[in-house]
């Protein structure tokens, strides 16, 4: 009954799915049971590549669940990844221990250099993987949470929401880019070392960390497609198309948009966390508008209201860039742009929906 | 250094004031002696002549040229004398030498001005200290009767600086009589009373106190502080401390004056960057998220047509307000024709298209021309400060865009209000089938109504070249903040978005201090988020019947 | 309300805390044991000096078929959205039986607790098929984590059917709700109304772009309902009007011109004056 619900009925996830599992699977093995020398040999950098497309993947998925389905156009959703980054990131820090730079025992080097003389109070207890985990998912919740009911609560909607969120996104990186806020200014923590004890260094960690990445978004697949084909998720697509009908049946309207926000910074931040000690570094950058934005171009790329299209979109758009800066900078913004006007003028249902389109029609003859 | 003389507006009434103020005092008996001496008889050196005889011979004989020199009216001679004091006159060993001035790196020909950096075997032309007394009295006289008010007030500044003897006293004393401006008068009042507070009389000193508490010098203030704290008379002391306490009430207004404009200046840039914004925003409903690149091309046209035009620097800004408006309107029609048109009802959707077109303008401007800042150089006339008071002054530039901001926004409500352009566009707004159907041609005046916002944005670019680096990512630093701006003030509203645009600036400048810039920054954002949250119609909704759906 | 007052209604004795009070118990019966069902008492709202109603007294008894009828801008919908908690009127109150203070509740409780509403253009979830549009509107446990856990009891299977048959919309039942004629959209839309099982059904314009065929059998619905639940028509279309009405309210300029039957209505020379005009 379940598995019918979450998967038979639904072909393109089933297939994005199978893909996803193939690569967690396959990826791994070529990467440390093949020689390097061997064509099948699949590089360091790719698993990096692969393991940070994985957690955009998942960000996109939380983006698609509000945008795609309650139709809240978020463009904040930058903030809450970064904020579960810099949770992970604290964790990292931490693990540092003496091995830092001025080699103190407790203070991180960005601290000393600005003569603290004890760690900040929100920095204690992220030495502790459990704390800093269930940080990552409560920090950006409760966020949303506050946020969310402020906003819900005064019935802002559409473009205001979108604004208002925006604006969070660039109060944030304001306040990170500050010295002061503790948490490294500029530069943002790195220099990381180690995870559980596994070098962040060696291969095996990052393959770990890549299959975990993998896992992490079959499972936020799956808890997305538990809500949407719930009644939960009939509301919210109701709210989307009459939110006035939907309150008048006799539902609280603003409390679904509010849960199913949280959910979705939750599992933004969970994104974040496993993105973080793939590419080694987090900064105030993350927060930049820009870069929430961004996001919500995969999801219409691929196809919002989907689910499986925002990985789809997360996948090809990241591939394109990644193309495209190595190659060619000077033009990525151009495509980019370009993305943007194209997708919305001329394929409101992005790539799934291409797709759907052609399948329709070889159906028919 | 001798200004090079440019015809601006305000330069050409500052030197027109100059000849007439110079001919009243040559007209006067008072002068004769020294503003008869430059019609001298041929025999005499003339001042080029003197100024090469400067390196040679001994110090009595350079005593006597400099004497010569100082019944010469001549510009340079105040630039010469001062680099002499300090030691910065060089001259080398040829015949006739080569004189220069040394300015930290670099040398200047003390007579044509002509650049000499890199130059060898120029040597210091020295002084002793009864010559450098000497130079010191004849480069204050020379200031104090300098023509220009601004140099002699900063002459009598100077001497305020370095502390008044009994020499400069008797100098100031003998020239108040003639001084006709009262700034000037007022800033030797002050320098004499400080004088008189160090070394004259019960009375006089009581005097001076009494002066001094209407003197916003930080020595005036220095001086009354030691009084109030170290003299032994007890009256002395209780009047000094409450010429202090006087002092620093008044020097607190000035700052919050000072605040006040920095406040509005802020605001009104935030004004001309949100008041295009407030037209396509606020009365069309459309979201423009490339109204920051469009304010970002209206600032490179300012650019290019100095780029264009090197000789009419004086000129350009005036020069590229029209060419801004009409090049960044056509831009903003073309986006409204191409993009916009087919996005109606569909805001967020208009979002993400506008915001790829602001990716794609910035890079296209990047790949242009570069991805570094473009330097725009700022006209004379606007450039330099209005100085009120020693506490409080203001910069010409921040002081005409605010002006120019609260003139657009005029002209703006003008259209609106009284052309009919402006009325089929509230009309359009309102109810676009009733206007199609009395006979509006609502596409045309969709593109035109986007076409006036995007103008309007470049104009704004204009005025923020002026005071903001111009690089391809300037649009963006003000695409957030006019938002909030349209917002705040309540979509629709024009008067909405002056009086948002004008508190935000206060706000943000009052939190400063306290705060930090960046921290004030985010308290400001977050006040904002907070209040829409209150009232998300922003400060002056629309009302009415139709509003509530 | 002033502080003071605020104070007073916080320490009153035989009330605790709002937040801690349990929430309105919407399965009891609304009390109405006095007649009426709905009291709009001196009811009064104003857009920007525009006074939409102006000291409204309407009574609904329970049970009761009533029209609103009255020429456009007279504050019918305006009442409606009163009712319903869309608006929240300057002064005046709104009583949903004895206990039942409609101005402290919000639209969902409002609705939640047994008032329905049509819109005048059919609003019903267009993405959904025509059988989750009535799921939607089941009455039932509305709460977030309630519909993201539980899926409906046959009991409830049952009514849905049993209202799929009485709009007609059987044969379409998995079909996209976007996709049906106009005609059946107001029907789904009042289909949707008696999912929530309410005691009163507000219905504003039902046969607006109906057949002639549709409009007869919309009355013969509406007639129906009557009786089990008290139905207020707001309708443009008198041939409708006097098909089904009993008694009938005129509205005008925001209050009530006239009340009584059809026929003592359109004899009445207010309500014939201000039809007509001058």
């Amino acid at each position: 009954m379940l598995t019918q619900r979450l998967l038979l009925s639904d072909r393109g996830g089933m297939l994005v799915l199978g893909l996803v599992l193939l690569t967690a699977i396959i990826v791994p093995i070529l990467n440390l049971a093949v020689p390097s020398d061997s064509p099948l040999y699949v590089s360091n950098y790719t698993v990096a590549l692969l393991g940070k497309f994985l957690c955009f993947a998942l960000l996109a998925l939380s983006v698609d669940l509000i945008w795609g389905y309650a139709g809240i156009l978020s463009l904040g959703h930058g903030a809450f990844f970064s904020l579960g980054g810099y949770a992970m990131g604290m964790y990292l820090m931490r693990q540092i221990g003496d091995r830092g730079v001025y080699g103190h025992p407790e203070l991180m080097d960005f601290m000393v250099v600005l003569n603290w003389d004890k760690l900040p109070w929100y920095w204690q207890g992220f030495d502790m993987f459990w704390f800093a985990m269930l940080m990552v998912l409560l920090v950006p919740g409760l966020l949303a949470l506050v946020f969310g009911w402020l906003a819900f609560r005064s019935r802002v909607t559409g473009v205001y929401f979108a604004i208002i969120t925006q604006a969070l996104t660039y109060a944030l990186m304001l306040a990170f880019f500050r010295n002061e806020m503790g948490f490294g200014g500029n530069n943002g923590l790195n220099d990381f070392k180690e995870i559980l004890g596994f070098d962040l260094a060696a291969k095996t960690t990052r393959v770990g960390l890549f299959v975990a990445s993998a896992f992490a978004l079959i499972i936020g697949y799956m808890a997305c497609r538990y809500i949407v084909t719930s009644r939960m998720g009939r509301v919210i697509i109701a709210i989307r198309d009459a939110e006035s009908r939907t309150r008048f049946s006799g539902y609280q309207v603003e409390s679904y948009k509010l849960w199913l926000f949280v959910f979705s910074a939750m599992l933004a931040a969970v994104a974040g966390a496993l993105y973080v000690p793939q590419v080694g570094i987090i900064n105030p950058g993350e927060f930049s508008p820009l870069n929430s934005i961004e996001m919500v171009v995969w999801v219409a790329t691929g196809g919002r209201g989907t689910l499986f299209g925002a990985i789809v979109g997360a996948f090809s758009v990241n591939y394109a860039k990644t193309f495209f800066t190595t190659f060619s900078p000077e033009t990525w913004l151009f495509i980019l742009g370009g993305l943007f006007v194209l997708v919305t003028l001329l394929l409101p249902k992005g790539i799934v929906g291409l797709f759907d389109r052609f399948s329709r029609k070889g159906d028919k003859q | 250094m001798i200004p090079i003389c440019r015809l601006t507006p305000r330069h050409a009434v500052q030197q027109w004031l100059t000849r007439l103020l110079l001919l009243c005092l040559c007209s006067l008996p008072l002068h004769t002696s020294a503003q008869e001496a430059p019609e001298a008889t041929p025999a005499q050196p003339t001042f080029d002549e003197l100024v090469r005889q400067l390196p040679s011979g001994n110090l009595r004989q350079r005593a006597t040229t400099v004497e010569q020199l100082a019944s010469q009216q001549d510009e340079r001679l105040a630039d010469i004398l001062a680099a002499l004091i300090v030691g910065d006159l060089l001259a080398n060993k040829d015949k006739p030498p080569v004189v220069a001035i040394r300015n930290g790196d670099t040398l200047t020909d003390a007579l044509n001005g002509s650049d000499l950096t890199g130059t060898s075997g120029l040597r210091r032309i020295p002084v002793n200290n009864s010559l450098r007394t000497q130079l010191r009295g004849m480069v204050a006289q020379l200031n104090l009767s300098h023509p220009d008010s601004d140099k002699r007030y900063a002459a009598v500044q100077r001497f305020i600086r370095d502390g008044v003897d009994g020499e400069t006293a008797a100098l100031l004393r003998q020239h108040q009589p003639s001084e006709e401006s009262g700034r000037v008068n007022d800033a030797i009042d002050a320098a004499l009373a400080l004088f008189d507070l160090q070394t004259g009389d019960r009375d006089q000193r009581m005097a001076a106190i009494d002066t001094l508490s209407g003197s916003l010098e930080q020595e005036a203030r220095n001086a009354l502080r030691s009084v109030a704290e170290n003299d032994e008379d007890a009256t002395l002391r209780a009047a000094g401390a409450k010429a202090i306490e006087s002092i620093q009430g008044r020097i607190s207004f000035y700052r919050f004056i000072e605040n006040v404009f920095f406040g509005l200046s802020l605001g009104s840039i935030l004004l001309l960057a949100a008041i295009g914004l407030a037209i396509t925003f606020g009365v069309m409903g459309v979201i423009n998220m490339a109204h920051g690149e469009l304010i970002m091309i209206g600032a490179y046209t300012t650019w290019g047509i100095q780029v264009l035009f090197p000789d009419l620097i004086e000129w350009s800004l005036l020069i590229a307000i029209p060419a801004a408006f009409l090049i960044t309107a056509l831009v903003g029609i073309a986006i409204e024709r191409g993009v916009i048109r087919f996005l109606y009802g569909r805001p967020l959707e208009t979002l993400l298209a506008t915001f790829g077109l602001s990716l794609v303008l910035q890079q296209a401007v990047r790949t242009l021309f570069s991805p570094l800042n473009r330097s725009v150089s700022s006209p004379e006339w606007i450039s330099g400060t209005l100085s009120i008071n020693p506490v409080l002054s203001i910069t010409y530039t921040r002081l005409y865009i605010l002006l120019f901001g609260l003139a657009v926004f005029f002209a703006l409500m003008l259209v609106m209000k009284r052309t009919s352009l402006g009325l089929k566009v509230r009309a359009v707004s309102q109810n676009r089938a009733m206007a199609r159907a009395v006979g509006v041609r609502s596409n045309w005046i969709d593109a035109l109504t986007f076409g006036l916002g995007s103008g309007i944005a470049g104009v704004a670019g204009v005025a923020l070249s002026q005071i903001t680096n111009v690089g391809p990512n300037l649009g963006q630093a003000y695409i957030i903040d006019s938002f909030m701006v349209v917002v705040f003030g309540g979509v629709g509203n024009l008067w909405g978005t002056l009086v948002s645009a004008m508190s935000l600036g206060l706000i943000n400048n009052f939190l400063e201090p306290w705060a930090g810039a960046m921290l004030a920054k985010v308290l400001v954002l977050i006040m904002l988020i907070l209040f829409i949250q209150k009232k998300p119609k922003g400060l002056f909704p629309q009302k009415g019947r139709a509003a509530a759906d | 309300m002033n502080p003071l007052e605020q104070l007073r209604e916080t320490w009153r004795r035989d009330q605790v805390f709002d937040f801690v009070q349990p929430a309105p118990d919407f399965s009891t019966k609304v009390d109405t044991t006095h007649g009426p069902i709905l009291y709009v008492e001196d009811v009064s709202v104003s857009f920007d000096g525009f006074k939409a109603l102006n000291n409204l007294n309407l009574y609904i008894d329970d049970g009761e078929l009533r029209c609103i009828i009255g020429p456009n801008g007279a504050g019918k919908t305006t009442m409606m959205d009163v009712i319903t908690g869309k608006t929240r009127p300057d002064t005046g109150s709104v009583w949903f039986g004895q206990r039942m203070n409609l101005l402290k509740l919000s639209e969902h409780e409002i609705a939640r607790g047994g008032i329905g509403r049509k819109f005048q253009k059919p609003t019903i979830f267009e993405a959904l098929s025509v059988f989750e549009n009535l799921e939607l509107a089941t009455a039932s446990n509305k709460h977030v984590w309630y519909t993201l856990n539980k899926s409906l009891t046959g009991e409830q299977l049952d009514r849905i059917d049993e209202v799929l048959k009485l709009i007609g919309l059987k044969e379409q039942f998995r079909m996209e709700a976007g996709a049906l004629s106009h005609g059946q959209k107001q029907w789904l839309e009042i289909g949707m109304l008696l999912m929530q099982n309410p005691r009163v059904l507000l219905v504003d314009e039902p046969v607006a772009g109906m057949t002639g065929e549709e409009v007869e059998h919309t009355a013969e619905l509406l007639t129906s309902l009557a009786g089990r639940h008290s139905v207020i028509v707001v309708e443009h279309d008198m041939a409708f009007v006097r098909s089904i009405a009993r008694k009938v309210t005129v509205l005008h300029q925001g209050s009530v011109l006239a009340e009584g039957t059809m026929d003592q209505v359109q004899n009445d020379p207010r309500v014939v004056e201000v039809y007509l005009g001058e």
